[in-house]
């Protein structure tokens, strides 16, 4: 990681599955340090390929992408995945968690496998962190509650503090809040900018819900940053 | 450490499967544990019927033969060989002592010893076992008979009874010793081996029992006594309830024309009730066992003997015989074992498709997983991990099991069928077992681990449900 660089950097990617059948193809997209950036894309834009470009997931087919100044296609496999882990949250739709560990075990998950970002947490515990970043998030009464117990609010709430937990420099938030109301999303999004903002993180929210953008310092659009959609 | 962690969180979580696939293979590997130590015990109670005889004796045949029957009271005896014989071998310069035997009768189908002192004082079994005369006295008169301790009790014959013997090996009726009963002198301890099942009479008993008979055939006085009276049982006038099947039987044996089964045993009988082995005032006998001076000397004694032409002999080392035996009935263990190992081979197949079954399930785990930086081995190593720690706690369980058992059915198999299974610590052959059966959950759980990382490459990020 270099401190200066872009959370996010990519010039002429190309992506396919197969050859010649292009998923991505984008010649410029630059995330800046610490900001909130909306990107819009309806299914099929090619949103979840480009998530997994940037999460060092898939490998490009060409061009270069830059997270955090760091190249994934050049880092060995392991690498790559630990990169993912000490510097980078991720947020699914639904079904974050995994269903035989706790609240707090969730939570504390990424600081367990990657001792880099337990480093991350200074002088705190990674218990306290977890337990800190619950509690901040609302969910300080059922910190052993069993997560097959919790409401979707509460589960995306949890999976939240597990993004945020160790205050990676990127958080990838790949539509998480499609399967909450009105008022729970609004909530919920407020939780996620403040803890943002405290861990200092860039955020990358993906949704194909074009209301929520006014929150954002950047809106991107998808379909028109990535030629190869819709041909 | 938080593979592992994780590993045995995910086990809790699946908790029946768990303890299912623990189960079955807790089974299978007592099973093939337990087989192994029945095995061993059988082998060891087996080989410990005879011990510290040198070389066994009888007339010329086959090892087996004399082995079997002298000792084992199984099958007929090739045939007999004379009291001067005998007499010539014991002076012997290299023999120490000798145990004459001599076989032809029987008693509700236990065999009838005739032998001498010596049998008490120089026969052994297991680890220096002596026979022991647990109530009573050993025989000294020829109407004295020892009991063995399963005929007593399966018999219900108490010290004091009379009892007639049958002329022949199994069964009673006409054939019966009438005019000569016997008088229960002493039972002996249980010693579980093949005397619990025999009953000890004089020579000078056998001899006079036969006294008049000519080849094999009662006295005329005898057989013109009306009907085939059975002979008297002790205590009661017909045979007591639990022993109503075994006189039955016994007596369904002499029926004339009686085919099937017996007629094997009906020809061993014949052979054994063949001429001029109870005639002559020469006691005849049937074999002899004998302890050298020198140990060294029993090769070449057992040369001599083979070798000697005054009359044909077979001479036997039991330890070597026991070995042939043993391994003639070696198959039966060898497809013992196989069919456990098949069993077990079952139920490691079986984690392997509980395992792989939850793969579809757990995609969405993995790709949480890889989402926060778990890479695809430690993804396959988690289920590598999982089998492993099925299969060694099923193990271990399994161990536990045999062991428990173990403790709990020794004095059962040794009341009931004569084995006596020692319980030893796990020796080479278990511990193998143990690091095999781990090894093989091991390398089963690397078939949907290897499931594991594939998907794991494909999904991505993606979460498929």
């Amino acid at each position: 990681m270099i401190d200066g660089a872009p959370a996010v950097d990519i010039r002429d990617l190309r992506f396919a599955y197969r050859a010649g059948r292009e998923v991505l193809r984008i010649d410029a997209l630059t995330i800046p340090r610490a900001s909130r950036v909306f990107l819009h894309g309806p299914s099929g834009s090619g949103k979840t390929t480009l998530l997994g470009v940037i999460a060092g997931v898939l490998a490009p087919t060409a061009g270069s992408i830059h997270v955090l100044g760091q190249n994934p296609a050049e880092l060995p496999s392991s690498r790559r995945d630990a990169f993912r882990g000490v510097y980078l949250g991720y947020l699914f739709q639904l079904f974050n968690l995994i269903p035989w560990l706790s609240v707090t075990e969730n939570i504390a998950l990424p600081c367990r496998l990657h001792a880099a970002r337990a480093a991350r947490l200074g002088d705190t515990s990674i218990d306290d962190a977890a337990r800190q970043l619950a509690t901040d998030l609302g969910l300080g009464d059922m910190l052993d509650t069993p997560v097959t117990e919790l409401s979707v609010g509460q589960q995306q709430r949890v999976a939240a503090a597990r993004a945020l937990i160790g205050s990676p420099e990127l958080v990838i938030a790949d539509e998480p809040t499609s399967a909450l109301d009105a008022d729970r999303r609004d909530q919920f999004l407020e939780l996620l900018f403040a803890q943002c903002t405290r861990a200092n993180a860039t955020l990358l929210f993906v949704s194909h819900d074009l209301a929520l953008g006014s929150r954002f310092d950047q809106v991107l659009s998808l379909p028109d940053l990535n030629l190869a959609a819709g041909s | 450490m938080l593979t592992l962690s994780l590993a045995l969180r995910s086990l809790r979580n699946r908790r029946l499967t768990t303890l299912l696939t623990i189960a079955s293979i807790a089974l299978s590997v007592s099973l093939l544990v337990g087989v192994e130590t029945v095995r061993r015990g059988i082998r060891e109670s087996f080989a410990g019927t005879i011990r510290g005889t040198d070389l066994i004796v009888g007339a010329r045949g086959g090892s087996q033969q004399l082995l079997l029957s002298s000792i084992f009271g199984l099958g007929a005896p090739a045939g007999t060989l004379s009291w001067d014989t005998y007499q010539r071998w014991a002076a012997h310069p290299a023999v120490k002592w000798t145990i004459p035997i001599s076989l032809g009768d029987s008693y509700y189908g236990h065999r009838v010893v005739g032998t001498t002192a010596a049998f008490f004082e120089y026969y052994r079994f297991r680890n220096d076992g002596r026979v022991q005369v647990a109530t009573g006295s050993a025989m000294s008169s020829d109407h004295d008979v020892v009991v063995g301790s399963d005929v007593a009790s399966r018999l219900r014959i108490a010290l004091g009874d009379s009892i007639a013997l049958t002329h022949g090996l199994r069964g009673t009726g006409i054939m019966d010793h009438t005019e000569h009963p016997f008088v229960v002198s002493g039972i002996l301890a249980p010693t579980y081996t093949p005397i619990d099942r025999s009953l000890f009479t004089t020579l000078e008993g056998i001899e006079a029992m036969h006294e008049g008979w000519n080849n094999g055939i009662p006295p005329m006085s005898q057989l013109a006594m009306p009907g085939a009276e059975p002979p008297p049982m002790p205590g009661a006038d017909a045979p007591p309830a639990t022993q109503a099947d075994d006189g039955a039987m016994a007596r369904d044996d002499v029926m004339p024309g009686d085919q099937g089964v017996d007629t094997l045993a009906a020809a061993a009988d014949t052979a054994a009730v063949a001429p001029d082995i109870h005639d002559g005032h020469d006691h005849a006998l049937t074999a002899f066992l004998l302890g050298t001076k020198n140990r060294f000397e029993s090769l070449r004694l057992q040369r001599e003997m083979n070798t000697d032409t005054d009359e044909a002999l077979t001479a036997i080392l039991p330890a070597v015989a026991l070995t042939e035996l043993w391994h003639t009935i070696g198959y039966a263990e060898d497809g013992a074992r196989i069919i456990t190992g098949a069993v077990l081979l079952v139920g490691l197949l079986g984690m392997m498709v509980a395992l792989y079954s939850t793969l579809q399930e757990r995609r969405r785990e993995m790709a949480i997983l890889r989402s926060l930086g778990a890479g695809p081995g430690r993804i396959a190593a988690l289920l590598v991990l999982e089998s492993g720690l099925l299969s060694l706690v099923g193990a271990v369980t399994g161990f536990a099991l045999v062991y428990g058992l173990m403790a709990v059915g020794q004095g059962l198999a040794e009341r009931h069928f004569g084995v006596y299974i020692p319980i030893t610590a796990p020796g080479k052959v278990e511990w193998l077992y143990l690091v095999g059966v781990v090894a093989a959950g091991v390398l089963v759980g690397l078939v949907p681990a290897w499931r594991a990382y594939r998907n794991t490459l494909q999904d991505g990020l993606t979460i498929r449900l």
